[in-house]
Order: structure tokens, then C-alpha cells, then sequence
């Protein structure tokens, strides 16, 4: 289990815009503290994936300060950003499978990456497509899966490398109800037994409903409400002591 | 699936394992990136170019080294004499005055015969008559290779005995000819450059579209936290694969070539262009060529890369 303690994500006052269009995202100032699970909503064009993709190192933002880690991104050289991206695990909307590697390559891919043998990555690799259901599937190249098992090599592989955050973009939105609870679960197992910080956006009140020790972060118009305080920093006096960031409910977000 | 309990952490890697992926892993990242089509075959025309470009430089180069080897220190004293008494007295007369010159390592005169056997070709049988003469000829071989003021003294002394002699330092009349070898062999460097630059052209924009057409698997890479070495890589190790096969095949398509020209200048049978021979030295040269294309090849494909993931968060 992670330290709970400190931050992992840190944004100060942050504003994104693409070329001189207006901003998608302003005046965003928060932190994510380890072993935290938050749930991201909003509704469509609000700015969501614009976040994660700030979250996930694809995006530098126009202003303010990103600390990851403890290290500041802004001024962070080109040449170290990869290391910080092989921290986190992200589950891409659209899944975002290399079309020419099969099953077990892409869920491969972040060990190979890190340089990881190939005999421990085997042995890693099987076990972790058995996790997901996918041991019969893993020589199959991602045009001839379905969407739901797509989705599940894009979780496996987002998880292969034990991140130590988890970022996924709707990653129930391609499957049904009971695929999308178990996909949910396998979050959940991640952020109590490895103590990953899972950062979940969707558009979906109900799911929030069925992860209830989660924190809520809402974007509206590319600004994040935070009802509770719960997201702010530093953090309000009185942290819950299990994780040092304070938990709510999704219910008493009124969401 | 699995129940979400049955975290498989024994199959979970280290997170203490460096960031340092091995060229063989980061090999299958990619599919193979080659440049497929036309452009190993551009770049095994380039390289043909460039080994008979060179291959020609290096025999311009050895033609000139030869003939200036072989007539640099050499000169010729002409004794243009109606009468043959006179002429043959002369001859004596300047072949005893430089036998004792330190400038003169050995002298010839040439023989009556010989010089009406190299006349013959041209003004027939009658080149032996008297009615037509024919200057005597002393072959001159120098200590070394005389300056215009050292061949001037030289020219003195003779006119002292032979009034009617003139002294030609071969040098002279051939530097036209250096001038011209010389010409050619920068010509053919400017040929061998040029060429060089359409071969880094062509690598340059074979990689931007191997690098466009697998930009998407490229950007997954990155994001999940492939550094630029590695990408550089794969992309690396395509390019030099097809650069490999283009160099082999142009510089057999070349030796080819200067083998076909070399029968057909042999066949000339002139010892000036015998001098034109390429040596082992010239033949390692030559066979570098290709290497020297695979890394320009590399080189290129590299800087391309870079610049195309910069471009990249």
C-alpha cells in the first residue's frame, strides 16, 4: 500500500487553451492525494478529457503550476517527462490499442517499455490477462475483439506496470452495466489492495453511486466545483486519518 | 475474469526497474517501419553514382600521381639541325657538357633508328631520308624535379655547345593536362556531395513518411512513456536495414559499372591510362562507400525523428 500521505498531484491555478481559442480549462487549483479514488464529471465539452490529458503528461497547460510527485512539470526537461509517464496508468477513451501488436504485446508494452525481462514479463503479462478474463484471447489483434475486451486489455495493460496513479476517461462507457460494475471493481481492488490513486472521469451519476468512499471532482465549463472543499489546497484542517485526504460520499455531492 | 480480489501482485513488476528498455524489446514496438517502395532502390542508384563518381576520381587521381611521377623530372633537349654533321657534332657535344651536371642524373641520346620508327607511323618509309630532317633528341632524367630558373641555366649551358638546341621540361607542356585532371577530380567530389545530399534527402523524407504512417502507434508509445531514444531506435534500425540493402546493391551495380570501363580503357592499351589502375587503398575506398551511406542514412533518419517528437508533448 502507498504512503497516504503528502500529494501526488498538485495543481495551482492552472488554465489550458488550444492555439488563441478561449479557455477550456481555467483557474483549476486542487490536489490528489495518494490512495485516493475520484471520480471526474461533467458533462459533455466540459472540459474533462482536456484534464486527464494534462493529468496524463499529453498536454502542457497555458498557466499556473503542475507538481506531480513532487516535482514540478512545468519546468520539468523533456528528457525526464517519460519517467513520470511510466508512474501512471491510463485507460484511454478510445482504448488507443497499438492495431499491429496482439493482446499480450499491448498489454506488454508499458514492462517492455521499462525494460523488464522477458521471462518475468511472460509470467507477468499471462497472469495478468487471466485477471481480466482474456488468457483464451491473448494472441488476438485488437480489430478482432470485441469492445468490451478491448477495453479490458486497455485496463490490463494500464495496470500491468502498478502505477502509481490510475487515470481512465470513461472507461465504462463501451460496455454494459454488469461489465462496466466488475471494470469498476478491478479499480476498486487496485486502490485498496495496491493503494494505486485512481482518478475516474465519466458522465455516469450512477456509477459514482457504487463506489461510495470515492471523492468527486466536477468540471463545469472548464472550472471545477468543489462543493465540499474537499479538493482544495492545503488540505482543511481535519483530514480523515486513513488517508490523509478527505473522503466524502458520492451521495452527499448531491450528484 | 477473475474476481477484482485476486490482484495478481506476484506477476507485478519491481517498480525499481530502470527505465531502460533494450533495443530488442523496443524492436517490436514498432511494425516494421520500412521504407518499402522505390527508395532502397533510390538509394542503390545513389550509391552507384557515387562509386563510379569515385572510383573515376581516384583513377583521374592516380592517372595525374603517374604521369607526374614519370615526367616531372624529366626533359628533353631538341637539337634542330638541317645539317646532319653539324647536328650529330651537337648532340656530342651536349651529351659531353651534361654528363658532368649535377641536375642530370642520366641522359640518352636517342638513336637515328628509333626516332624514324616513331616518325614512320606518320610521315612513312621517307622519315629516314635526309631530305627531311629530323632533330636529334637527348632523353634527359633529372635529379629532380627542375625548377623554370634550374631548366633556364640548363638551357644556357647547352646553347654554349649547341647553338641550335632547345631544352622542353616535359612539365610544361603537360601541365595543361594536370590542369585538366585536376579539374575532373573536383568535379567528381562535387558529384560524390551532391549525390550525398539526394541520398540524405531521400532518407529524410522516406522517415518523415514512415514516421507519419505510424504516428498513432508512435503517440501510444510516447504517452505510455517511451522516451525519444527508443522510438529513435526502431525507426533507426529500419532505416539502416534498407540502407544496407540499397548500399550493397549499388556498389555492386558500381563495381560493375568501373569493371565494364576499366575493359574498355585496358583495351586501349596506352600507357598513360595504364597509370589510371586502382590500387587496394582506392578499392577500400570505394567498398567504404556504402557504409559511409548507412550512416549518412542513419544520421539523417535520426535528426528527422528527433525533430518529428519534438513536435510531440
Amino acid at each position: 500500500m502507498n504512503d497516504r500521505s503528502g500529494e501526488i498531484v498538485k495543481f495551482d491555478n492552472v488554465g489550458l487553451r488550444y492555439g488563441t481559442d478561449p479557455e477550456v480549462l481555467s483557474d483549476l487549483s486542487f490536489t490528489l492525494f495518494p490512495g485516493s479514488f475520484y471520480f471526474l464529471t461533467g458533462a459533455s465539452g466540459a472540459g474533462k478529457t482536456s484534464l486527464l490529458k494534462l493529468l496524463y503528461l499529453a498536454q502542457r497547460p497555458s498557466r499556473g503550476a503542475i507538481r506531480m510527485f513532487g516535482k514540478d512539470m512545468i519546468t520539468l526537461p523533456r528528457t525526464r517527462v517519460p519517467e513520470f509517464r511510466r508512474r501512471l496508468g491510463v485507460v484511454f477513451q478510445d482504448f488507443r490499442l497499438v492495431e499491429h501488436l496482439s493482446a499480450f504485446d499491448n498489454v506488454a508494452l508499458p514492462l517492455r517499455l521499462s525494460g523488464t525481462e522477458e521471462p518475468r514479463l511472460l509470467k507477468a503479462v499471462s497472469e495478468m490477462l487471466d485477471w481480466v478474463g482474456l488468457s483464451h484471447r491473448a494472441q488476438a489483434k485488437p480489430a478482432t475483439l470485441s469492445g468490451g475486451e478491448q477495453q479490458r486489455v486497455a485496463i490490463a495493460r494500464a495496470v500491468i506496470a502498478r502505477p502509481r496513479m490510475l487515470i481512465a476517461d470513461e472507461p465504462t462507457g463501451n460496455v454494459d452495466p454488469e461489465m462496466a460494475l466488475k471494470l469498476l471493481r478491478l479499480f476498486e481492488a487496485l486502490n485498496n489492495r495496491v493503494g494505486t490513486t485512481v482518478v475516474v472521469a465519466t458522465h455516469d451519476v450512477h456509477l459514482l453511486k457504487k463506489v461510495p468512499d470515492s471523492l468527486i471532482m466536477r468540471l463545469t465549463k472548464g472550472r471545477l466545483s468543489d462543493p465540499t472543499g474537499a479538493l482544495r489546497f492545503p488540505p482543511r484542517p481535519d483530514p480523515a486519518p486513513a488517508s490523509g485526504a478527505p473522503r466524502m460520499s458520492a451521495a452527499g455531492t448531491g450528484i | 475474469m477473475s474476481s477484482p480480489d485476486t490482484i495478481p501482485e506476484a506477476a507485478l513488476p519491481d517498480q525499481t526497474t530502470p527505465p531502460t528498455a533494450s533495443g530488442g524489446s523496443a524492436a517490436s514496438l514498432l511494425p516494421a517501419a520500412r521504407f518499402g517502395g522505390p527508395i532502397p532502390w533510390v538509394i542503390a542508384i545513389l550509391i552507384a553514382l557515387v562509386v563510379i563518381a569515385a572510383a573515376g576520381g581516384l583513377s583521374l587521381r592516380n592517372l595525374a600521381e603517374s604521369a607526374r611521377t614519370e615526367i616531372a623530372d624529366a626533359a628533353t633537349v631538341q637539337i634542330i639541325e638541317a645539317n646532319p654533321e653539324l647536328r650529330a657534332e651537337q648532340a656530342d657535344a651536349v651529351v659531353a657538357a651534361l654528363e658532368q651536371d649535377p641536375l642530370v642524373r642520366s641522359l640518352r641520346l636517342v638513336p637515328e633508328e628509333e626516332l624514324a620508327s616513331l616518325l614512320e607511323p606518320w610521315l612513312g618509309a621517307g622519315a629516314t631520308s635526309d631530305d627531311v630532317p629530323i632533330p636529334a633528341l637527348i632523353d634527359l632524367e633529372l635529379s629532380r624535379q627542375a625548377s623554370a630558373d634550374e631548366i633556364a641555366v640548363l638551357q644556357e649551358r647547352v646553347k654554349k655547345v649547341a647553338p641550335s638546341a632547345r631544352v622542353d621540361a616535359q612539365s610544361d607542356w603537360l601541365r595543361p593536362v594536370y590542369n585538366a585532371l585536376t579539374a575532373l577530380q573536383y568535379l567528381a567530389l562535387g558529384l560524390i556531395s551532391l549525390i550525398a545530399l539526394a541520398t540524405a534527402a531521400a532518407v529524410w523524407l522516406a522517415a518523415r513518411s514512415a514516421f507519419t504512417n505510424h504516428q498513432e502507434t508512435v503517440e501510444i508509445i510516447h504517452l505510455l512513456g517511451g522516451t525519444e531514444a527508443q522510438i529513435t531506435r526502431v525507426f533507426q534500425r529500419s532505416v539502416m536495414r534498407d540502407a544496407a540493402f540499397g548500399g550493397l546493391v549499388g556498389l555492386f551495380l558500381g563495381l560493375a559499372a568501373v569493371w565494364l570501363l576499366g575493359q574498355q580503357f585496358a583495351a586501349l592499351d596506352s600507357g598513360m591510362i595504364s597509370g589510371g589502375g586502382l590500387g587496394w587503398l582506392d578499392w577500400l575506398i570505394i567498398a567504404a562507400i556504402p557504409v559511409l551511406g548507412v550512416l549518412l542514412a542513419l544520421v539523417t533518419a535520426r535528426i528527422t525523428i528527433a525533430i518529428a517528437l519534438r513536435s510531440m508533448v
